[in-house]
C-alpha cells in the first residue's frame, strides 16, 4: 500500500497587502509588490496555496550612514551619500524587489532634519525608481510624527509602505496612512500578544487589515533568532487557524539586525580565527534572512548585495516545491 | 466554539408573529443580531405554531440569506420539512436533528450525506432521555456507526447529550460533562459534541448565571458547539474567556473584541 502523507487542512489564510500602486491605480509605480495569501505554513505546497514569493527590500538611507562597517558600504560607495542614486543601484543592479527607505537623517540627536527635507528625499527616491517603497522613520517617536505625515502626504496615493507603528505610538501614523492611501507597519517587541492588541487598535481606527504589516521584530541569528521564529511560528499557526487579527503577513528587518551583531562586522585583525569579515557579514545577514523564511516572512529588508543575491538564490529553491 | 444563534424559533412570540404575518424585517434583524453578536450559525425553526411548516421554512431560509450570510441549522422532528430547507441552503447546513432511533437515522443520515451537511445526533430514543452517562454513550456509538456504515463523515457529526434542566434532574449535569469528553472516543476523527444550552436553567431564576456557568464546564470538558442565546453578553463573554484558558485563542488586551472581529 502506498504511503500516505497526512496533511493538514487550514479554515484560513494570510491577507493579501499590495504595496506600490501604478498609474491606473493612482500612483505612479512601474510595478508593484503583492505579499501574503498563504494557506499553509511556508513552502509546504503539498498542504496549501502560496500565491506570492517573499520579497526582498533592500535599506537605503537618506543620509550618509557613517557608522556602517566598510563591508557594507563598500559595494555602494559611489552613491551612499545620494539616496536616489543609491536605490537605482539597489534596483538596477542588485534587483531588488523594492526599496526601504531609512529616514535616519531625521533623528533629533543626529542631523535633525526637518519634515519639509523628509518629504523631498522620499520624493527624490520615488523619482529615481519604479518600484514600491517603504518609508521608516528615524526612531524618535516625537520627531517621526511629524515626519511621517509629511512623508505620506509627499508620496499620496503611491501606496507605500511606512512605519513604524506601535502600541504607545500608533494614531498619528494610522490617520496619516488612512488619508493618504498607504499601508502600515505595526511593530510590536517580539511580543504575540502585543502583535494582534496593534492590529485591533489600528483597525478600529478604521484601517482596513489588508493595509496591516506585521513587524514582530527579530533578532539576528545568535540573538534571539529562534524566540523571532517562534514568535512568527505561532502567529502563523493561529492566523491559519482562523485567527483575523494575526492574519496579516511579515516584516523582517534582518539587515539592520544582522549588521548589529559583533560576528558580522568585526574585523578580521581583531578576530583571524573568524576569518575575512568580507564574507562573514554577508553570510550572517543571508543565514538569518534564510531562516526568517522559514519562520514565515513575507518581506525581508536587507542590506549587503551578496546576502541580498544568495537569499534570492534559496527562494527560488524553495518556491519550486 | 461552533455557536449556534437560538433565537430564530416560532416559540418565541415576536419570532411565531413574524412567521405567520410574513414579516420579514423582524427576522432579518434576528438573524443580523446574532451574528454580529458572534453566532457562526443560526438555528431556523419554525414553531409549533406553524400550520404549513415546509413552506415556512423555505420562507424562513431565503428571508435569512437575504440578510447574512452564515450557515444554518434547520431545526425540525419532521424530515420533509428539513429537506425543503436543505434545498435553499447556499452555506453547509446544520440537520437538527436525529435520534438514535433507526427509523430516523435511516433517513437523515443518506439525507446529511446527500447535501453534504453537519448532522446533529441526539442521545435519546423512543424510550426517552438517558438517565445515566453509559446510555448516552451507547446512543451516540449507535449513532455514529451508522454514520460510518453510510459512508458519512463522522467528523461533521455533533453529537448532543441532551442536557435537562438542573431544577429537575440535578443528577444529569455531570454525566452529560462526562459524555461530552467521551464522545470523542468513539471514533477517529472523533465526533463533535454540542449542547442545546438553554435548557439547563429552564424554570429556575438564574437562567443566565447557571446558563454560562454550565457552558464553561462544558468547554472544559471539550464542548465544540453550543445552540444558545448569542444576545446574552456576559455568556458569551465567558466562552470566550474559556477558550481563551484552553489556548484556543491567542491573548491580547482586547481578546473579547478580537473574537468578535473574526
Amino acid at each position: 500500500m502506498a504511503l500516505e502523507f497526512l496533511k493538514e487542512a487550514w479554515s484560513n489564510s494570510v491577507g493579501v497587502s499590495q504595496i506600490g500602486a501604478t498609474k491606473d491605480e493612482d500612483g505612479t509605480r512601474a510595478e508593484t509588490v503583492k505579499i501574503g495569501g498563504q494557506s499553509t505554513l511556508p513552502f509546504l505546497f503539498a498542504e496549501g496555496n502560496i500565491p506570492h514569493r517573499p520579497v526582498i527590500a533592500m535599506e537605503i538611507w537618506d543620509i550618509l550612514p557613517e557608522d556602517w562597517p566598510q563591508t557594507l558600504k563598500e559595494p555602494f560607495k559611489d552613491c551612499l551619500d545620494n539616496p536616489g542614486q543609491w536605490a537605482e543601484k539597489c534596483v538596477k543592479e542588485f534587483q531588488a524587489d523594492f526599496i526601504c527607505l531609512r529616514l535616519q537623517g531625521a533623528h533629533p540627536d543626529g542631523k535633525n532634519k526637518s519634515p519639509d527635507e523628509m518629504a523631498k528625499a522620499v520624493q527624490a527616491v520615488l523619482k529615481a525608481v519604479g518600484v514600491p517603497l517603504i518609508i521608516l522613520g528615524c526612531g524618535d517617536d516625537t520627531k517621526d510624527n511629524l515626519i511621517l505625515p509629511a512623508c505620506c502626504e509627499a508620496s499620496k496615493g503611491e501606496r507605500c509602505l511606512i512605519g513604524e507603528a506601535v502600541q504607545e505610538n500608533y494614531k498619528t501614523l494610522t490617520a496619516a496612512v488612512l488619508a493618504d492611501g498607504h499601508n502600515i507597519i505595526a511593530t510590536s517587541p517580539i511580543d504575540i500578544n502585543i502583535a494582534k492588541q496593534l492590529n485591533i487598535l489600528i483597525t478600529d481606527m478604521g484601517l482596513p487589515s489588508d493595509r496591516i504589516v506585521i513587524n514582530p521584530t527579530i533578532g539576528a541569528l545568535g540573538y534571539g533568532l529562534e524566540y523571532a521564529y517562534s514568535i512568527m511560528e505561532r502567529a502563523r499557526l493561529a492566523a491559519l487557524s482562523g485567527d483575523k487579527m494575526l492574519s496579516m503577513p511579515f516584516i523582517c528587518f534582518v539587515g539592520y539586525e544582522a549588521w548589529r551583531a559583533k560576528e558580522a562586522k568585526a574585523l578580521m585583525s581583531e578576530f583571524p580565527q573568524w576569518g575575512p569579515e568580507k564574507e562573514r557579514g554577508p553570510l550572517w545577514e543571508n543565514i538569518t534572512a534564510v531562516a526568517l523564511l522559514q519562520a514565515g516572512a513575507d518581506i525581508l529588508v536587507m542590506r549587503h548585495p551578496q546576502a541580498v543575491s544568495e537569499t534570492r538564490k534559496t527562494i527560488d529553491i524553495l518556491m519550486q516545491g | 466554539m461552533f455557536i449556534v444563534g437560538e433565537l430564530i424559533n416560532g416559540m418565541y412570540k415576536e419570532v411565531g408573529r413574524a412567521i405567520q404575518q410574513k414579516d420579514k424585517k423582524t427576522i432579518q434583524k434576528v438573524a443580523q443580531d446574532q451574528v454580529k453578536a458572534g453566532a457562526d450559525c443560526l438555528d431556523v425553526n419554525c414553531g409549533p405554531v406553524s400550520k404549513d411548516p415546509v413552506a415556512d421554512m423555505q420562507w424562513l431560509v431565503e428571508t435569512i440569506q437575504e440578510a447574512v450570510e452564515v450557515s444554518l441549522a434547520l431545526d425540525s422532528t419532521k424530515p420533509q420539512v428539513i429537506e425543503a430547507g436543505l434545498k435553499l441552503a447556499k452555506k453547509k447546513a446544520v440537520i437538527n436533528s436525529t435520534s438514535a432511533d433507526q427509523e430516523k437515522l435511516d433517513i437523515l443520515v443518506p439525507m446529511a450525506k446527500q447535501y453534504k451537511t453537519y448532522l446533529i445526533g441526539l442521545t435519546m430514543d423512543k424510550k426517552g432521555v438517558p438517565q445515566d452517562k453509559d446510555r448516552r454513550l451507547e446512543l451516540a456509538a449507535h449513532i455514529a456507526a451508522t454514520c460510518q456504515d453510510a459512508g458519512f463523515p463522522v467528523g461533521d457529526l455533533f453529537l448532543d447529550p441532551i442536557v435537562l434542566p438542573v431544577n429537575v434532574a440535578q443528577t444529569q449535569g455531570r454525566y452529560v460533562l462526562e459524555s461530552i469528553r467521551e464522545f470523542k472516543m468513539l471514533a477517529d476523527p472523533a465526533p463533535k459534541a454540542i449542547v442545546g444550552l438553554s435548557n439547563v436553567s429552564q424554570g429556575t431564576c438564574s437562567r443566565s448565571l447557571i446558563n454560562r456557568i454550565f457552558l464553561t464546564m462544558a468547554v472544559g470538558a471539550g464542548l465544540d458547539a453550543a445552540i444558545l442565546d448569542p444576545l446574552d453578553k456576559e455568556l458569551l463573554d465567558s466562552l470566550i474567556t474559556a477558550e481563551l484558558v484552553l489556548n484556543k485563542q491567542i491573548y491580547c488586551d482586547s481578546y473579547l473584541d478580537a473574537y468578535r472581529k473574526r
